[in-house]
């Protein structure tokens, strides 16, 4: 009875080992497995495509590595890479110090303004009193979330937070809130779209606050993986330096968003 | 200003958006639809094997075995199943690479397909063990002692006489566990791993058409809940061939 | 003791269903035989090292956030069991003994209920029908809009449906098993129906049915972890937050876990204390 109970747990150990084998050199690039226009989104035949893809694809080929873009969920996105579900995350992840005590970032490749987003028949601007009385939404686990915890919890009616920042731009085409916050190009494109014109216009820029909101956008990598740092780290000086960036980037903006 | 342009013009009838055919949504769906069946059955599989050494533990095993099944299904049941794969998802396959890189194996890189069979057949183990307990209890205990006086094996008989014998008795509950694994199946999304609730999430988000998709996605289920139950309802008339009936007077 | 007319009134003890009290020491021992305290030993030494060597630092700062989360939870709980229950006696009733024209929706009702997930259910009644709002401006000058604005009406309406879609196929099973010959004689003794339903068959049928209502409010229970992904800050929601902020990932789930399983004990005892009120005879 015991020998059969360590063959069959070995069996099981050997079968679970057999079925995760992967490819040993492909590098998982985690994105959200969440519509974020123009950043990432899905087309109808699964394949992911957006802006960040493109750039995340041309980092990984300046740095040789072979990428496949693997779809996790966002509120659990760092505890997949710290548990090697991911090897990177490539998913609009803002650089803040919160987050580099668990996990180690890229230098930026992107900056944009935080912008408010609300509907058009509310008063509103970007400011604590101007978001007076309103219920403003925000994703969980982003920087927006604890800004707005920050800065708007004590004049806003309420912060009601969404797993996808595209349920809370539905959330306010319907009406549920008031105002979102978010990135400034997410929010923009989606006020282009016919339900965005129909409901809301951007309300104005956040005050900056360096410390939450971060100095912009960068890779999280694992703590202590230096090497995919500084693969990642040469990699963007190189598409920067190529015109490879600018060259992705006209394809969907008319500016720089690799900010100042 | 941006202008990633994600649903073409002229798609927006219902048909367009749901079509098999790309730029419709209906490929994904039904992609996602084989994800969740492929981990419904590996779960429910997983759950019938766990179930049977939970059953055969809490009858034939010593105290301490019976306590720790009696630990096991109790924890499992009680415990929210979102909750348990949260769980397992994250913390599981974390104690699993531990372990193994503790014992000096490789990290094994779980797939999720994997590791979302594991999570929902170790929490379908749990109720399996239940429902062949009360299964292998209702087998007339007089063919068990007859086959223990012939001297035969423990093995030899789970599969001759228990198994095939508890078999029209578990049928009902295995039923419910089936169509349960389907259904859990949905859970997954909120862990990220493409089933069909999540593409179904995707593409509503991407086309804001979120009726459309979700009634869509209720319909897939439906279909394969009303699909199962035929094919159930047919094993259990088949298994049952030779036993009183059971059906309620009306 | 005499009363007013001068007899003398004999005590007799009523005693029509014993209840055996364990009064047998020997078996009290039994209970407690020596595997079972080292397993209890080793339990309590896991809950000590969890409780000595986690990080359980964040708890004061959230612990005001935990009881509003409970407290949703077994509000939600709670509310939706009863409305759940009131929605599955008709639903039950209709499929036992009602005409074609109640029993046939009834029956589609519980089969697509039961057919698709609860979290599919939950989205379409909350994204599919906030979808629908923008195209129809007059529901927001409506009554209902700030129920409609809300997210945890649709909780409870999701919730609510889901358990009476259950629970009219247990009721169905309770009705159609009361048997037919009190029926039919309390109709010979000429009682109007309702009152046959009033008096005879709806307490019967509970009565049948609550082994199963209680596993089934345990069920109930293990599905509203899922109204946080529609933004109802419940007890699961404030564990996600808590695991978001911290970056932790077994203290909160844990925490988490053996709140559940608190909440279900509690809920297990309330249930066998309501069966011990009814006499039951045990053949």
């Amino acid at each position: 009875m015991k020998s059969f109970l360590k063959t069959t747990v070995a069996a099981v150990v050997l079968v679970v080992a057999g079925l995760g084998a992967a490819n040993a050199e492909q590098v998982k690039v985690g994105i959200a497995a969440e519509p974020y226009p123009p950043f990432t989104s899905p087309d109808a035949s699964g394949k992911w495509q957006g802006w960040e893809i493109d750039i995340t694809m041309a980092m990984c080929e300046a740095a040789k590595l072979d990428c496949v873009i693997t779809p996790v969920s966002w509120d659990g996105i760092i505890p997949a890479l710290t548990t090697k579900k991911i090897d990177i995350i490539a998913s609009s992840m803002s650089i803040t110090a919160e987050r580099e005590k668990t996990i180690d970032f890229s230098d930026k490749y992107y900056n944009t303004p935080t912008m408010i987003l609300g509907s058009k028949e509310e008063k509103m601007d970007a400011t604590p009193e101007g978001l007076k009385g309103k219920i403003l939404g925000v994703q969980v686990s982003t920087v927006h979330q604890a800004y707005a915890k920050k800065h708007f919890a004590d004049t806003a009616a309420e912060i009601k937070e969404y797993q996808t920042q595209d349920e809370a731009n539905q959330d306010l085409a319907a009406g549920r809130i008031d105002a979102t916050q978010a990135d400034g190009l997410a929010l923009e494109t989606f006020a282009a779209t016919p339900e965005g014109k129909a409901c809301c216009e951007i309300k104005g820029k956040v005050a900056d606050d360096l410390e939450i909101l971060g100095p912009g956008v960068g890779v999280g990598i694992r703590k202590g993986d230096t090497e995919m740092k500084d693969k990642f780290n040469a990699a963007i000086k190189e598409i920067r330096a190529s015109g490879k960036y600018d060259e992705i980037s006209k394809k969907y903006f008319t500016f720089d968003v690799y900010g100042g | 200003m941006a202008d990633a342009s994600i649903i073409p013009a002229g798609i927006t009838g219902i048909f367009d958006l749901l079509s098999p055919v790309a730029p419709g949504w209906g490929a994904n769906l039904l992609r996602g639809l084989v994800r969740s069946l492929q981990i419904a059955f590996g779960a429910f599989g997983m759950g019938l094997i766990i179930g049977t050494f939970g059953a055969y533990g809490k009858l034939y095993g010593g105290p301490i075995v019976r306590d720790l099944a009696a630990i096991y299904t109790t924890l499992v049941r009680a415990v929210p199943e979102l909750v348990m794969i949260i769980l397992l998802y994250y913390a599981g396959t974390d104690l699993i690479n531990r372990i193994l890189e503790g014992l000096g194996y490789q990290r094994v890189d779980i797939s999720g397909l994997v590791a979302g069979i594991v999570v929902l057949g170790f929490v379908q183990g749990a109720y399996a063990t239940e429902v062949l307990r009360g299964a292998i209890k209702s087998i007339p205990q007089g063919e068990i002692e007859a086959a223990r006086a012939y001297g035969m094996p423990p093995t030899l008989m789970m599969r001759r006489i228990t198994l095939p014998a508890m078999l029209p008795h578990a049928l009902p509950g295995l039923a419910n566990l089936w169509l349960i694994s389907t259904k859990d199946t949905a859970l997954l999304a909120v862990v990220g791993f493409s089933e069909l609730t999540l593409e179904t999430r995707q593409a509503a988000g991407t086309t804001k058409a979120y009726m459309t998709f979700y009634l869509a996605a209720g319909a897939l289920y439906l279909f394969i809940t009303l699909f199962s139950s035929v094919i159930l309802e047919w094993v259990e008339k088949r298994a049952r061939r030779g036993m009183p009936s059971v059906k309620e007077a009306r | 003791m005499s009363n007013a007319l001068g007899e003398t009134e004999i005590e007799v003890p009523i005693e029509t269903f014993p209840i055996h009290k364990e009064k047998d020491s020997s078996s009290q021992a039994s209970k407690l035989p020596p595997h079972r305290i080292v397993l209890i030993l080793i339990g309590l030494a896991l809950v000590a090292s969890a409780a000595l060597f986690m990080r359980w630092d964040w708890l004061p700062q959230y612990g005001g956030l935990i009881l509003q989360g409970l407290w949703r939870t077994i509000w939600i709980l709670v509310v939706t069991v009863f409305l759940g229950f009131l929605l599955a006696v008709p639903l039950g009733l209709a499929q036992a003994s009602g005409p074609a024209i109640l029993a046939i929706p009834a029956r589609a009702f519980c089969t697509v209920i039961r057919g698709t997930p609860l979290l599919v259910q939950l989205w379409l009644l909350y994204y599919g029908l906030g979808s629908l709002f923008p195209q129809y401006p007059w529901i927001r000058g409506s009554e209902l809009w700030p129920y409609l604005r809300q997210a945890w009406p649709y909780a409870v309406l999701a919730l609510t449906l889901s358990y009476a879609g259950y629970e009219g196929e247990v009721m169905r099973g309770a009705f159609a098993g009361v048997p037919k010959g009190q029926l039919e004689s309390a109709r010979a003794f000429g009682m109007p129906r309702f009152t046959i339903f009033r008096r005879i068959w709806l307490p019967q049928a509970i009565h049948r049915a609550l082994p199963t209502l209680a596993g089934e409010a345990v069920l109930q229970l293990k599905s509203t972890p899922l109204v946080a992904t529609i933004t109802v800050v419940d007890l699961y929601s404030v564990a996600s937050r808590v695991r978001q902020d911290t970056f932790l990932t077994y203290e909160p789930l844990l925490l988490l876990a053996a709140g559940y399983l608190v909440i279900t004990g509690i809920i297990v005892m309330l249930f066998r204390r309501v069966e011990r009120l009814i006499p039951s005879k045990l053949g």
